[in-house]
């Protein structure tokens, strides 16, 4: 090595690679309030379409009448099922191989639904318009219980499936039933189950709620009838999975269809699917031949689109006298509302809800999952977590509470005893997954140390002998929790959305004089790719990330992918951008060492250039190579520094956590505050630490909201009783806890750069830790389950009906 | 969410509005920070044509100290009520009351006449003006007259405002020992579950009188006169206290919604009012 | 319905409209101003992502018709900095990381500006109270506390120094 260069740490340092807290580039812009949100996007001549909508849950339409709403100056169209038909648009297919209607054919099944479409000329006519449409409904009888939906004299929902006995996932039993997906086995089981020293046996609900991120659900359509392509910028998480569905249903060739994806005000699942106002703004433009703009209010956000959870697990629990887990059942039913439109991957219509097994050795288990029709919004999306993974980690971590009461065992020392233990993995679990790896005894002792666990449990004690003193009207829950993610979705031999494999793609060009960009199939709602893909290709070709751009969201330009939900952006798309950088280092080789004059095999890598080895004072880097491909004629080689990696990736990767909550628990008025939240994530490669630290600070923060007042209620007449930001819990700076995080690093083993994804693990860990905490102050007394969200009266609830108002 | 259509007005003076009023009638709404109404309007809850503005009416605004009396402006803010130093000595159960209203950019609009003029019983200024014995300030086409905070409220949304009276001012009386507004919601922006505002004066360890009410714990605000009477002449044990709760639960009717069911609510109030008790003993 | 001649300052810069009286204040900064710094996150005055300076306080201007508005001063995010010389808040919420998708961002920032005019040296419990009427789905607003203490701390150096 010269005198001139730097080294090797300096110059790593300076590349602002993995494991640097890169500064993010996206906040320049956001800062200084030049975000690009669909709704700031103006076109000319730009129409503004609006929805009416159905006010009940089940109803027949007996007629619409338009004409004094077409009246209204500055009405261009208003769209009905009838006007849809002909295009055969008036229903769609959804994500999980049911259909849905776009606008209400001949009845209406949920409040809120899509029953015409407004075309105006100003947003404002166009909510006059809406106004004016004139519905007359014939109420029928609504079904909100997913149970009793499934009583043999229920009324029929569905009656476009009359007579259809079975559907995507296999046979249906029953005319609101859509299916029953079973996995693990059952004769096993049951055998395992009835001869145990002790079973535990609960049914654990995780409520139906909704991912309500900041910015609402919109688009804007534009046919440009003079060339025939349909561009449409708008919410989408999956953005070339809509180009694709687009043309298939549309009719449109694919590649006359460009669909944008511009910042995005948030996602968390609720911009995965396809909803009928991207349908019927894209056929309002090609009617009209002008763009037009279709942006959900709140209400309609909260009402129509995305809800999540809603799932009945109840769930049977076996072990030996000593607290040696042996068996698990779970079954499921799952309120779909009135369409399945869950988006999961093709082969799992429960999602992966299949790895409720956590973390937990379990020789033995068996899944049935009951998808039901209810009158309901109908979603199903993954809100922020790998599809079904959350509701999967509640179960098995409930249950885990639940049984340590039965075998009245210390529940941190119950999870100790049946860990998977860190030298079984790859561990095969017995409901059908390989678990690539993991350390959880480490993670799980260094989280009790942390929190003091044995002093906590002290003090708990003595607060539970002044409460029975009299002494103080407050308790005091410890809430554990060790949750095993499963994502990355996925292999493509076995998901897939809508025939789509889910592999994930990065483009790389290196300019000629040393800087880059990168267009990936993925698309940053608030994650910061355009920081942290840079990152990892920094510390890959070694050009510094502050020289590389990031793309993403335009199929015109990005590489097929399938978009960004279930944290699969880092395990699949970063992946594919690791290897794709390895494919420009690996051509970078073959330059650098024609300018060096050696063979190929006589340089090797060196942070950010090709040295020859034993000569490092010769060298080229990364930037002179650049140059060099562009502008030098190299024998046997192309011209140009490119490069395009599809990953596939060959398993799931499995991130985990510990998370333990302190909750003080007011008595009386069913009130409560978060003492301490401490949560240990481990997500294999940690590429940037300030953004794993943002992450987790969010996930969790909407883990609190779900656990302890989030829901999306309605009465017994399907009326959603939580429209608005009044009564759907969004907690503010001030309810909100406090975070402490902490890591532990086991890298996935089959991923390049060995990371696992973190976006989701903080929502799956912390609603059973802030649930435990809650079911934990309890325990004294007796409670083993109560439903969440754990709002005031709830948990008042659960004190009196324990008798502890006296 | 868009409003109807409607033409707006922004009088300068309580007459030019009272004008606006009468002549047109049920077709009229009065605004003053809008946090209410506007809503309202969005979501085509209310329909009306014209919009009467009182910003600019500087006879509305503005807090006086006369002594004992003390005379709110219908246009004060709450962010204002929160920030005056002589309403912090003369009657801070104001501030705390007004500190517990909605959010920050809220109370930089909302108003102590909006909050207790519209007859929602979610508001938390009505409740305490009826713990004061406040008196409401009316103009209208006939001239201007009082009524009693606690004679004000009638069913929800419903007062003794005729349509075409303006409420221009509340006035009280400092009140005489220790004040608390004791609020249980479920987050920063919500309505009470149940709220209770407390006066109690003290006199050699004995209550010498007290007031009560609550707030949203039935259709209108409740000031109950035997609650505030159960712990006059008493020594603030807890059997007067417990009579006091008694009392009060006898006098409320909450209704079961989103923030739980009427047996809850009672409960939480019992428990809103004990607070507010020892919190008003306290600083007597 | 009539059209009001509407007069506003935004961001130091007289502008004039006519804008039919329901048009809200976040509509008119929006669609006919084109500063799209505001956002409109709830519609009913919960979410504050529309909050703007209006006249020396915080306001959700989504919950403000432009016929309030008239004759107002009004200040957006756009209006708190320029590239060249950014506010201290937007440099303190990059450096402390108090964003994510940034759809929050605007209307934070314009609230904390006010905060800080209101109240210079904010402990964590006065922050966290005065921010309750911003709400943030990505942060869990630890770091924007963060954010506005640090900030908080930079302009009162700043001061110090100039003194």
């Amino acid at each position: 090595m010269n005198d001139m260069t730097p080294p090797k740490d300096e110059r790593a340092v300076a590349l602002k690679g993995l494991g640097a807290s890169r500064k993010r580039v996206e906040d320049v812009r956001f800062t200084q309030g030049k975000g690009n949100y669909v709704d700031d996007l103006k076109l000319p001549g730009m129409l503004f379409g609006d929805f009416v909508r159905s006010p009940y849950a089940h109803a027949r339409i007996k007629s619409i009448n338009s004409e004094k709403a077409k009246a209204l100056p500055g009405v261009v169209a208003v769209l009905t099922a009838a006007d849809l038909a002909p295009l055969n648009l008036h229903w769609m297919p959804t994500l999980a191989g049911d259909v849905q209607m776009v606008l209400a054919d001949g009845k209406v099944l949920f409040q809120g639904q899509e029953v015409a479409f407004v075309v105006a000329n100003d947003r404002y006519v166009a909510a006059d318009a809406v106004e004016l449409v004139e519905v007359e409904y014939e109420e029928l009888p609504v079904v909100v219980d997913p149970f009793k939906a499934q009583a043999p004299d229920a009324p029929v929902l569905r009656e476009d499936l009359a007579g259809k006995t079975s559907g995507a996932h296999g046979p249906r039993r029953h005319h609101n039933h859509i299916f029953t997906w079973e996995q693990g086995d059952r004769d096993a089981t049951e055998k395992v189950l009835s001869s145990a020293d002790v079973v535990a046996e609960e049914m654990v609900y995780y409520h139906r709620t909704h991912p309500c991120p900041l910015e609402t659900c919109g688009c804007v359509a534009s046919m440009d009838k003079v060339n025939g392509k349909l561009t449409v910028h708008g919410t989408f998480q999956a953005p070339h999975a809509v180009r694709t569905v687009a043309s298939l249903i549309s009719g449109i060739a694919e590649h006359n269809i460009r669909i944008i994806s511009p910042d995005i005000g948030g996602g968390f699942g609720n911009k995965v699917g396809v909803y009928p106002g991207y349908i019927c703004a894209i056929v309002a433009s090609i009617v009209t031949g002008k763009p037009v703009k279709w942006i959900e209010d709140r209400m309609e956000n909260l009402m129509a689109t995305a809800f999540a959870r809603d799932y009945w697990m109840k769930g049977r629990i076996s072990a030996t006298k000593d607290g040696r887990i042996t068996g698990l059942s779970c079954h499921v039913t799952a309120d779909h509302g009135a369409f399945d439109a869950c988006a999961d991957p093709t082969k799992f219509p429960a999602g992966f809800f299949n790895i409720c097994t956590g973390s937990y050795d379990i020789p033995v288990a068996h899944l049935a999952v009951d998808g039901v029709y209810t009158n309901k919004a109908p979603g199903g999306v993954a809100y922020r977590c790998s599809f079904r993974v959350t509701e999967a980690a509640y179960f098995i971590e409930r249950m885990i509470e639940v049984l340590a009461i039965k075998l009245g065992m210390d529940a941190a020392e119950l999870r100790t005893k049946n860990f998977i233990r860190k030298d079984q993995f790859p561990y095969q679990s017995a409901l059908g997954w390989e678990y690539d790896s993991g350390d959880y005894h480490t993670a799980w002792d260094k989280a009790l140390k942390a929190v003091d666990y044995a002093g906590l449990r002290r003090e708990q004690a003595d607060r539970i002998a002044d409460f029975k003193a009299g002494k103080t009207r407050k308790l005091l829950g410890i809430g554990l929790t060790h949750f095993t993610e499963i994502v990355g979705a996925g292999p493509v031999k076995n998901c897939d959305i809508l025939g789509l494999g889910m592999f994930d793609s990065c483009e790389i060009r290196i300019h000629p004089t040393g800087s880059a960009i990168a267009r990936l199939g993925t698309i940053s709602q608030g994650q910061g790719h355009a920081t942290t893909f840079a990152q990892i290709l920094a510390s890959e070709i070694g050009l510094p990330a502050d020289d590389i751009t990031v793309e993403e969201g335009d199929t015109d330009t990005a590489p097929y992918g399938l978009g960004t939900y279930g944290s699969r952006s880092t395990p699949v798309a970063g992946a594919a951008t690791a290897m794709a950088g390895r494919k420009i280092r690996a051509k970078a080789q073959m330059i650098a060492a024609y300018l060096l004059e050696v063979h190929d095999d006589d340089v090797e890598w060196d942070i950010d250039r090709f040295v020859v080895k034993g000569a490092p004072e010769r060298f080229k880097t990364m930037k002179e190579i650049a140059f060099a491909a562009y502008n030098q004629a190299i024998p046997g080689l192309e011209p140009g520094l490119e490069a395009v990696s599809y990953y596939d990736p060959p398993n799931m990767t499995y991130p985990f956590g510990a998370y333990i909550c302190v909750m003080e628990i007011d008595v009386d008025t069913g009130e409560h505050k978060v003492r301490q939240f401490y949560a240990l994530d481990d997500c294999g490669t940690r590429i940037n630490p300030m953004i794993i630290e943002g992450q987790v600070h969010g996930g969790a923060t909407e883990g609190y909201a779900i656990a302890m007042g989030q829901e999306i209620a309605y009465d017994e007449i399907g009326n959603v009783k939580t429209g608005t930001l009044m009564d759907f819990f969004l907690p503010t700076a001030w309810e909100t806890p406090h975070y402490t995080t902490d890591f532990t690093v086991t890298p996935s083993p089959h991923h390049p750069i060995g990371a696992k994804g973190v976006g989701e693990s903080p929502n799956v860990g912390s609603v059973p830790a802030f649930s435990n905490a809650v079911h934990d102050a309890f325990r004294a007394f007796g409670l083993t389950q109560s439903h969440m969200p754990h709002d005031h009266w709830r948990i008042w609830k659960v004190a009196h009906d324990l008798g502890l108002h006296g | 969410m868009i409003p109807a259509p409607f033409e707006y007005h922004r009088p300068d003076s309580v007459e030019a509005a009272v004008k606006l009023l009468s002549d047109f009638g049920e077709d009229a709404r009065v605004v003053a920070g809008g946090h209410s109404l506007i809503p309202m309007m969005k979501l085509r809850m209310t329909d009306f044509g014209h919009l009467i503005d009182l910003q600019a009416i500087d006879a509305l605004k503005g807090i006086r100290i006369d002594g004992r009396r003390i005379t709110i402006g219908a246009m004060t803010t709450q962010h204002e009520i929160i920030h005056h130093a002589g309403l912090a000595t003369a009657a801070p159960i104001l501030a705390e009351a007004a500190g517990q209203i909605a959010d920050p950019q809220v109370r930089y609009m909302g108003t102590l006449g909006g909050n207790v003029a519209n007859g929602d019983p979610g508001n938390d200024m009505p409740g305490v003006m009826q713990c004061l014995d406040a008196t409401f300030h009316l103009n209208g086409p006939g001239g201007s007259r009082v009524v009693k905070a606690r004679d004000f409220y009638e069913a929800a949304y419903f007062t003794a405002r005729a349509e075409d009276e303006i409420l221009t001012a509340v006035s009280f009386d400092t009140p005489a020992g220790g004040q608390a507004y004791v609020k249980q919601k479920r987050k920063i922006g919500d309505y009470a579950t149940a709220a209770a505002a407390v006066v109690i004066a003290r006199s050699g360890g004995r209550c010498t009188a007290a007031s009560i009410a609550m707030t949203n714990l039935a259709d209108t605000p409740v000031w109950c006169e035997e609650a505030g009477a159960a712990l006059a002449g008493t020594d603030l044990s807890a059997a007067a206290i417990e009579a006091a709760v008694g009392a009060m639960d006898r006098a409320i009717d909450p209704q079961s919604d989103n923030r739980g069911p009427a047996e809850f609510k009672r409960h939480a109030a019992a428990v809103v009012l004990r607070r507010a008790i020892a919190a008003a003993a306290a600083r007597a | 319905m009539s059209k009001m001649h509407i007069t506003l300052t935004v961001n130091g810069k007289q502008e004039e409209l006519l804008a039919e009286p329901r048009e809200l204040l976040i509509h008119v900064l929006r669609e006919r101003l084109s500063i799209t710094g505001p956002h409109i996150g709830c519609e009913t005055s919960h979410c504050g992502a529309c909050t703007v300076d209006m006249n020396g306080k915080s306001v959700k201007s989504c919950t403000v018709l432009a016929a309030q508005a008239n004759g107002a001063e009004i200040t957006t995010i756009e209006g708190l900095g320029t590239p060249d010389s950014l506010h201290v808040l937007q440099t303190m919420f990059r450096e402390h990381h108090g964003l994510q998708c940034g759809f929050c961002t605007p209307g934070m920032i314009t609230r904390a500006y006010r905060l800080l005019q209101e109240n210079p040296d904010p402990s964590e419990e006065e922050i966290r109270y005065a921010m309750a009427g911003n709400l943030c789905r990505c942060t869990g607003y630890q770091n924007i506390v963060k954010a506005i203490m640090a900030a908080a701390s930079e302009l009162n150096a700043v001061k110090e120094a100039a003194q």
